[in-house]
């Protein structure tokens, strides 16, 4: 598995999607007749700061972390729906924020789809499924009249429904299959590159086995490129070639999966793996991460992990860790201690109750 | 004799287009200080159940037969009020949303306090200790200063602790927590249990774990009672159910988990979906998606019986009639 996944790299070094230090920033400022009043300046939450991360064609990239780490503003980045306030974009070699004509854009927006969390609220309760899988295939000119029939009911077949589901509204569906609806509606505008927003958060283990087998499936037949977002970790391994760790709207370990999961560095990333529920039953006592995850608004200095972080010293309370390569292991990782090498074995990491 | 008891329960729901039967006929017990994991997906009536024994069934909900005993006292036909005394006193709840279980226009404090004089006779400033106690107890940083905030005021995580030092107010000797983490981060989800459990244990308080989530009773439950289409597919020690599990739906729940280390190509998965009430097959409701089911399994409803250490509802179960290689999972498009 390592061996394929590492060679599959090699072969293919084309990256289709760089994020280059992406940022963006939301202006939550009160209005500005309370600003005056109060003498108050405008308050920005930063929700994604310099993220940098590539995605080589053909492989998943997953990012996970807990609610309000910024993952999903990354997904919706790197669709298009925010602009980033900065940093930019490169989708297969250009420039996402460079001026393009309408139709330059088209073909660039066909190329990338997204699929959502909740299936009962990204389908149009109002349309006939066919309609819903059919509305990317007109808005991109591919196919009209019998052609588009015909591959709606192909869409329909490759996601595991039948073509006659496609005069079927979208309450007749149970939740998997609505999750199916989604990913062949994004699938009909021949897409190369697909963010998944936590796309089986809201379904059932079992419905949730039959979409993480599709979307796999899928990937190796059409070649497809995933970011998948999720902050179940046994998820993202089970599908992911390269995983990134978000905290307060920063990467803090970018690592191969069997690096990140072997030999985590980043003591967030450790907390976060002891926290996984022991299916195993190996009885041992998982050590829960103390303290929440801080106000965005305004973040700890420094390293915004150092107030839960049972490692952290002075220098970690002063400056900003930078994500750095890290030679030995070939992931990148945002950590004083790292660096420093004063980052004791796993096993003798842990928080208090 | 058990804590609790519940004997042939049936839960049913009166349509214009008759009646649905959403919990049919299912039995368990609760022992003094133990933990029981409810385990199943959406639909399988888990929380129907723990409503019906809080007495919080909200109509056309009804409980059409059965039985629920607590310490051998009926309960499940008691009168509004003689219920209430029962419920928070006895029997405490805990929600999956710590937000809508609390009043947003009470302080924390207020609520503690109300609950507590409700539950004892106790003066205002002795309920107020008691109160500031139990936020301690929970874990609440400051709790002589936090008892008086507003809900809003609380983290997500602090709201579940506030919830959960309501429902042991009155010092309950069952707990009834339904999906109590399924809202909060992983990171915070790990601590609620590891609060629930310490509590619990300290208390000697029993509870009824309901949750989708295999993982959180794998780690809390001492027995765990697997849901499927409002019946209990299998029940027995936490270990064995999980660890080598008898009745066909729990290997499948159970191998479609992802697991970090368990390396896979694809998941085991059971095709299809559980069947809406009104669809519920003749025989096991199991047997569409059942990749064993046998000619039986098609005309007769199994009841739960012993399999090993644990009890399933399946004709196949325990391996004495069939012998078949089901190791090899269905891949995804391949007909079922």
């Amino acid at each position: 598995m390592t061996e394929t996944n590492a060679a599959r790299r090699d072969e293919v070094a084309v990256e289709l999607v760089v994020a280059d230090h992406l940022g963006k920033g939301f202006d939550i400022s009160p209005p500005l007749l309370n600003r005056v009043i109060e003498r108050q300046g405008r308050v920005v939450l930063k929700a994604v700061d310099g993220v940098s991360f590539s995605i080589p064609k053909g492989t998943t990239f997953s990012l996970v972390g807990e609610s309000g780490c910024g993952k999903s503003t990354v997904a919706r980045l790197l669709v298009g729906l925010y602009a980033p306030t900065t940093g930019r974009i490169m989708f297969d070699g250009a420039d996402m924020a460079a001026p393009r004509t309408r139709a330059e854009d088209k073909a660039l927006r066909a190329r990338m789809q997204m699929i959502f969390q909740d299936p009962y609220a990204s389908l149009n309760p109002r349309w006939r499924v066919r309609d819903i899988i059919a509305e990317p295939i007109r808005a991109f000119d591919l196919a009209s009249g019998e052609a588009l029939d015909e591959r709606v009911g192909e869409l329909l077949k490759q996601v595991g429904l039948s073509p006659i589901d496609g005069e079927k509204f979208p309450h007749e569906f149970s939740g998997g299959q609505r999750q199916r609806i989604s990913i062949a509606r994004a699938l009909a505008g021949e897409p190369e590159f697909l963010v998944c927003d936590e796309p089986t958060s809201a379904l059932d283990v079992s419905v949730q086995a039959q979409i993480l087998n599709l979307m796999k499936d899928l990937q190796r037949r059409l070649g497809l490129t995933y970011l998948f977002i999720s902050h179940n970790l046994a998820v993202v391994d089970h599908i992911s070639d390269v995983i990134g760790v978000m905290y307060l709207g920063r990467l803090c370990e970018v690592a191969s999966r069997d690096e990140i999961f072997k030999n985590p560095r980043h003591p967030y990333t450790r907390l976060l793996l002891d926290t996984i529920p022991d299916l195993d039953m190996t009885g041992k006592s998982r050590a829960p991460v103390a303290g929440e995850v801080p106000n965005p608004i305004n973040p700890p200095s420094g390293c915004a992990f150092h107030p839960r972080c049972p490692v952290a010293d002075e220098r970690c309370k002063r400056e900003r860790p930078e994500l750095k390569p890290d030679t030995a292991s070939g992931s990148e990782v945002a950590c004083h201690a790292v660096e420093e090498a004063r980052l004791p074995a796993p096993s003798a990491m842990g928080g208090d109750t | 004799m058990s804590l609790l008891e519940v004997e042939h329960l049936r839960i049913e729901f009166p349509t214009r287009r008759g009646t649905l039967i959403a919990v049919d006929d299912i039995s368990f017990a609760i022992e003094e200080g133990e933990v029981l994991g409810v385990v199943g997906e959406s639909g399988a009536g888990k929380s129907l159940t723990g409503a019906a024994i809080i007495g919080l069934l909200e109509p056309p909900g009804r409980i059409a037969g059965g039985v629920i005993r607590l310490d051998g006292r009926r309960i499940d036909d008691l009168r509004y009020e003689d219920l209430r005394k029962i419920r928070g006193r006895e029997i405490g709840a805990i929600f999956q949303d710590p937000l809508t279980s609390l009043n947003p226009l009470y302080t924390v404090g207020r609520q503690l306090v109300e609950t507590i004089q409700t539950h004892g006779e106790t003066s205002a400033s002795a309920a107020r200790t008691r109160a500031i106690e139990l936020l301690d107890e929970v874990g609440i940083p400051a709790p002589e200063r936090r008892i008086d905030g507003f809900p809003h005021e609380f983290s997500g995580g602090m709201r579940q602790r506030v919830v959960i030092a309501l429902a042991l107010a009155a010092n309950p000797r069952l707990i009834v927590a339904d999906e109590p983490t399924t809202a909060l981060d992983v990171s915070i989800q790990a601590q609620i249990i590891a609060l629930l459990k310490r509590l619990c244990r300290d208390h000697g308080t029993a509870v009824m774990l309901i949750t989708h989530d295999m993982g959180v009773i794998a780690e809390t439950a001492d027995r765990v009672a697997v849901m499927y289409a409002g019946r209990i597919a299998e029940i027995g020690p936490v270990r064995d159910v999980v660890k080598h599990p008898s009745h066909p739906y729990t290997e499948g729940l159970m191998g479609s988990i992802p697991i970090i280390g368990h390396r896979l190509e694809n998941l085991t998965q059971i095709d299809g979906a559980m069947p809406r009430l009104t669809e519920i097959p003749k025989g096991c409701a199991f047997n569409p998606r059942c990749p064993k089911a046998v000619d039986r399994c098609f005309k007769d409803r199994p009841d739960l019986h012993p399999t090993g250490p644990t009890q399933s509802a399946c004709w196949i179960a325990g391996g004495d009639l069939l012998d078949l290689n089901l190791d090899t999972p269905r891949r995804a498009g391949e007909p079922a």
